[in-house]
């Protein structure tokens, strides 16, 4: 596999996370942490109409696991809730491009896990 | 001297990882097996495997004398006064548990305590947590400095008429520093306290004489000494296992049996209950063997160069924080440490990619760095026999390439 694991997209996201931060009023919000390794993800969600308006998150961890909140906030936005609610463990490969393996699924996961969480799935 | 050529006896270490020459700094976790340990335990299942202590046929005889045989190999190794001292366990988890459960419900009461340090492996901490809930006993916490040291100020305030043991490390598996036993027992049995040392570092990787150590017990590891998983020891005197309660109960540890009630077999057998893991035992006994050979002053010598030249060569690198004493003198073959800007589950599955396997986590000693360096994992590598200078050196190489990917 060589360093593909660490492709452009993911060093990319890992240095400069989209939607990092946090929102002024969510409507949806949950904070999940790897106990393994300390690594910690917050996600805010602001929903209307059904839909996804807006999406911060916040947290520490490695590349993979602040890669994989960032990539999933861009995929969020804007899109419907019960569109959202179908994303499973599959489609966060697809963002990152590559399958991380078993070692690695708890980071890679952990952002998907809190938006679940957040939306009471 | 330990020469290079040992890494030959260790068939797993010729294998490529993605392409690359393997290097296995991971010996904390647990230790490859030289050709000799596979061997016997192969032979002994082509040959000898027999159900121990109850067959009256030639195979059960034979298997027997094998399988006490190794009790003996441990027993000498770490100079017990007798094979009886020895219980087989599991593993130094297993060892640490019966301790809390057979002595600890016997000898530990309302109103007693417990002495732990901050450093232990979890191994050591939550089996005295749990009894603790249990027999309601209070449990108090040494702390540990940055350099790795017990605040033996603070062990012998805590030490009181009240304090039935005082369980430590013998070779701390973040920091490797190795605690004063023998100073720490004089303090716990003027109080009239016992000592358990969790050995499963410190066996494998420095002499081991019990008759000075100053312990009452000693939690031994067999896969952490170049044996195989799941056989590990319980060292303790005679008399003080014949005063302890067995611990599981089953097969081998009674003497007869009737619908109400059982009596007990002599010890060590009264805490080997059920099939023994007799082929991890015969593992155990040709380690016991193979490190013999070397001898245990060579291998703590051969690590402590390892650390040395790890630690130069470490410090030569920018932005890496290096956490225990920078000193080889003070500590066993590993070496914790982060490198800025990169978390360690990153720098691990780099490393991985240049075939060089290391440790990333909290090493089952999460209030260590937790409470003593604030932070929730570390990278960490961990030397044995089998390492060389050049796998300290591809290494040090794969985490330079791992900060120009992460910079």
């Amino acid at each position: 596999m060589g360093e593909e694991l660490y492709k452009e997209i993911i060093l990319d996201h890992h240095k400069n996370p989209r939607h990092f931060g946090t929102l002024k009023k969510p409507t949806h919000q949950a904070h999940l942490e790897n106990t393994l390794c300390g690594d910690e993800v917050t996600m805010q969600l602001k929903v209307e109409g059904l839909r996804i308006k807006d999406v911060a998150f916040s947290g520490s961890g490695c590349a993979i696991t602040i890669a994989s909140a960032s990539l999933l906030t861009d995929a969020v936005l804007g899109k419907s809730l019960a569109a959202v609610k179908k994303l499973g463990t599959k489609d966060i490969d697809k963002l990152l491009g590559v399958k991380v393996g078993p070692a690695r699924e708890k980071c890679a996961y952990l952002g998907l896990e809190t938006l679940c969480k957040a939306l009471g799935k | 001297m330990i020469r290079a050529m040992v890494r030959n006896d260790f068939p797993i270490l010729r294998r490529r990882i993605h392409g690359k020459r393997f290097a296995y700094l991971d010996s904390t976790a647990t230790t490859q097996k030289p050709l000799s340990v596979i061997r016997a335990m192969d032979e002994f299942q082509r040959k000898y495997n027999a159900n121990v202590h109850r067959g009256i046929y030639t195979l059960s005889e034979e298997a027997t004398e094998l399988y006490e045989g190794a009790r003996k190999k441990v027993a000498q190794f770490i100079h017990a006064n007798s094979e009886r001292e020895i219980v087989f366990t599991r593993n130094a988890t297993e060892a640490i548990n019966l301790v809390a459960y057979a002595w600890g419900r016997a000898n530990v009461h309302e109103g007693d305590n417990v002495v732990i340090s901050v450093m232990e492996h979890h191994s050591n901490i939550v089996p005295w947590q749990m009894m603790g809930r249990e027999l309601n006993y209070e449990l108090r916490i040494t702390d540990v400095d940055a350099a790795g040291l017990i605040d033996l100020r603070q062990l012998e305030q805590q030490i009181t008429k009240r304090t039935k043991l005082v369980a430590v490390t013998g070779m701390s598996n973040v920091l490797g520093t190795m605690p004063p036993i023998a100073n720490i027992a004089r303090m716990a049995h003027r109080k009239g306290a016992l000592v358990l040392v969790d050995g499963a570092q410190s066996v494998a990787h420095v002499p081991t004489d019990v008759r000075k150590l100053g312990a009452d017990f000693l939690a031994i590891s067999g896969h952490k000494m170049l044996g195989p998983s799941g056989i590990g020891a319980l060292w303790a005197k005679q008399e003080l296992l014949e005063t302890m309660p067995p611990f599981l109960g089953g097969g081998d540890m009674i003497r007869e049996v009737t619908l109400q009630s059982a009596t007990w077999n002599d010890v060590p057998w009264k805490f080997e209950a059920g099939t023994p893991n007799a082929v991890g035992a015969i593992g155990l006994g040709a380690a016991v063997d193979y490190l013999q050979k070397l001898g245990m002053g060579n291998v703590h010598k051969h690590e402590q160069t390892l650390v040395a030249y790890a630690l130069k060569k470490l410090r030569t690198l920018k932005g890496i924080t290096i956490y225990g004493p920078l000193d080889a003198r003070k500590k066993g073959g590993v070496i914790a440490f982060n490198v800025d800007g990169v978390h360690p589950h990153d720098l691990a599955t780099l490393l991985d990619r240049e075939g060089v396997a290391i440790r990333s986590g909290h090493h089952c000693a999460q209030p260590l760095l937790r409470n003593v360096f604030n932070v929730m994992a570390t990278a960490r590598m961990s030397f044995s026999v089998y390492t060389t200078k050049r796998d300290i050196d591809q290494c040090v190489a794969a985490i330079e390439k791992a900060r120009r990917v992460m910079g």
